[in-house]
């Protein structure tokens, strides 16, 4: 093998190692720092319109003709904030949307919903899970219809009782082979309804002094 | 030195090939591949950052010394690696989103270190971009072997979503076998993958062995002439 270059002896000291890791160590960062900063504005760009589009199927485009990513309100819920972003229609709040996470058979599964003034689910969208292939991820719409079940219903509608799923004595199927994923679905989503439920005047709270600032 | 690239050739996408004669890289292995695209993505991705590990680090052969080798090895791959996931978070992104979870684990992939220890900090740039580059081809071969069979028996369906990562006239290559077919559970999970990699190893091994016989066949009769 041609090794190119003999070995000197001044690369057995200790400075010529600690210089060589520390000048690598040098190059890679300036490597990283040039990469982030000619990709962050793109990823940034990418990950808004990913939200948009989630936000986009729970909440019907006819509610709102604001910016639902620049119109936020976060609360605190026990563990944190939770961020609800809203749609209005010529300044008046018609829905909000927000994430709801359930913990199914492999850890957590997120979810957002969108809700309207009455407190009626819109739509119910995955947005990121790790259950089972074949099994558990028929939460997913892509998967089956399965999601869908909670467009239009609320905390009234069926009565809490039923906000389970059929095992339990609710109204909600789970799926053959997979209980668990369901049952933290649909208690993701009556906790959300929950939370929304009992906040519900700071949420839909119109805030014109806010609200001319974001729209001049 | 003259450069032999059909052997480096021959070595990454058989005879040495990483997964089913190193038998390295097999985390990634068995749990991306549960469909053929899936394998396809990742096994590109990792080319790629082979042949980008495998340079650097032919270049600064000389000046990295055996004592300190190793972290300076993994400090480039990692940059390297890093590099390739936000490029692809922001120019790829729908590719991302089906492997974003797998491109940090290329870190882990012990066949970078591998390949940059045994040949890239011993060769020349070109010859090292050449070994990493059919080393990566030789990766990608096993993954969509792996997850074309797993993707058949599972939901037989082949290269299902391959419009996602390769654009939309790429669409024909998605194949669904069998209409209606209730799927077997067993290969889309982890044990399916140790199951299919078993026996694609030992396909891999009789084909060898019928072939070693007939060389050694061929010798035998020559010798007696």
């Amino acid at each position: 093998m041609a090794k190119g270059v003999g070995n000197p002896s001044y690369r057995k000291r200790t400075a010529y190692q600690a210089a060589l890791l520390g000048g690598m160590a040098l190059f890679a960062s300036a490597a990283l720092v040039l990469g982030d900063l000619s990709t962050r504005d793109a990823i940034a760009e990418r990950r808004a319109e990913d939200l948009k589009a989630s936000l986009a199927q729970v909440v019907p485009v006819n509610l709102h003709d604001n910016d639902m990513l620049a119109d936020t309100l976060s609360l605190p819920d026990g563990q944190g904030e939770r961020l609800f972003y809203r749609a209005r229609l010529q300044g008046r709040t018609t829905a909000v949307a927000f994430q709801t996470i359930g913990y199914g058979y492999s850890g957590a599964i997120v979810l957002v919903m969108g809700v309207d003034r009455d407190g009626r689910v819109l739509g119910v969208r995955v947005i990121s899970h790790a259950e089972t292939p074949g099994l558990g991820d028929r939460i997913e719409l892509t998967k089956s219809e399965w999601i869908r079940g909670f467009d239009r219903l609320s905390l009234g509608d069926p009565p809490p009782a039923a906000w389970a799923v059929k095992k339990d004595g609710g109204r909600f199927d789970q799926f053959t082979g997979a209980t668990i994923t369901p049952r933290a679905v649909v208690g993701a989503v009556r906790a959300g309804l929950e939370f929304f439920n009992a906040h519900r005047d700071v949420i839909l709270a119109d805030e014109p002094t806010a609200l001319s600032e974001r729209t001049p | 030195m003259s450069i032999d690239y059909r052997r480096i050739t021959r070595d990454g996408l058989w005879e040495n090939n990483v997964v089913f004669s190193q038998m390295l890289a097999l985390c990634p292995l068995l749990a991306v591949t549960s469909t053929a695209t899936n394998g396809l993505g990742l096994g590109l991705a990792t080319t790629f950052v082979l042949v980008c590990s495998g340079l650097v680090i032919a270049l600064f052969r000389h000046i990295i010394t055996p004592e300190v080798r190793i972290p300076v090895f993994v400090l480039l791959i990692a940059a390297i690696v890093t590099l390739v996931d936000m490029a692809m978070n922001a120019w790829l992104h729908e590719l991302h989103k089906v492997l974003g979870l797998f491109i940090p684990l290329i870190v882990t992939n012990c066949a970078i270190l591998g390949r940059a220890e045994a040949f890239a900090s011993r060769n020349p740039v070109r010859a090292a971009a050449m070994d990493g580059l059919m080393m990566g081809l030789g990766f990608t071969l096993a993954l969509v072997a792996l997850g074309g069979v797993r993707e058949v028996l599972g939901q037989a369906t082949l290269f299902a979503n391959a419009s996602d990562l390769l654009g939309e006239s790429f669409g024909f290559l998605e194949t669904t076998l069998i209409g209606d077919y209730r799927g077997f559970l067993l290969m889309a999970l982890p044990p399916g993958g140790f199951l299919v990699t078993g026996f694609l190893l030992a396909g891999k091994r009789r084909l060898e062995a019928r072939r070693g016989a007939r060389v050694t066949q061929a010798a035998a009769t020559a010798a007696g002439q």
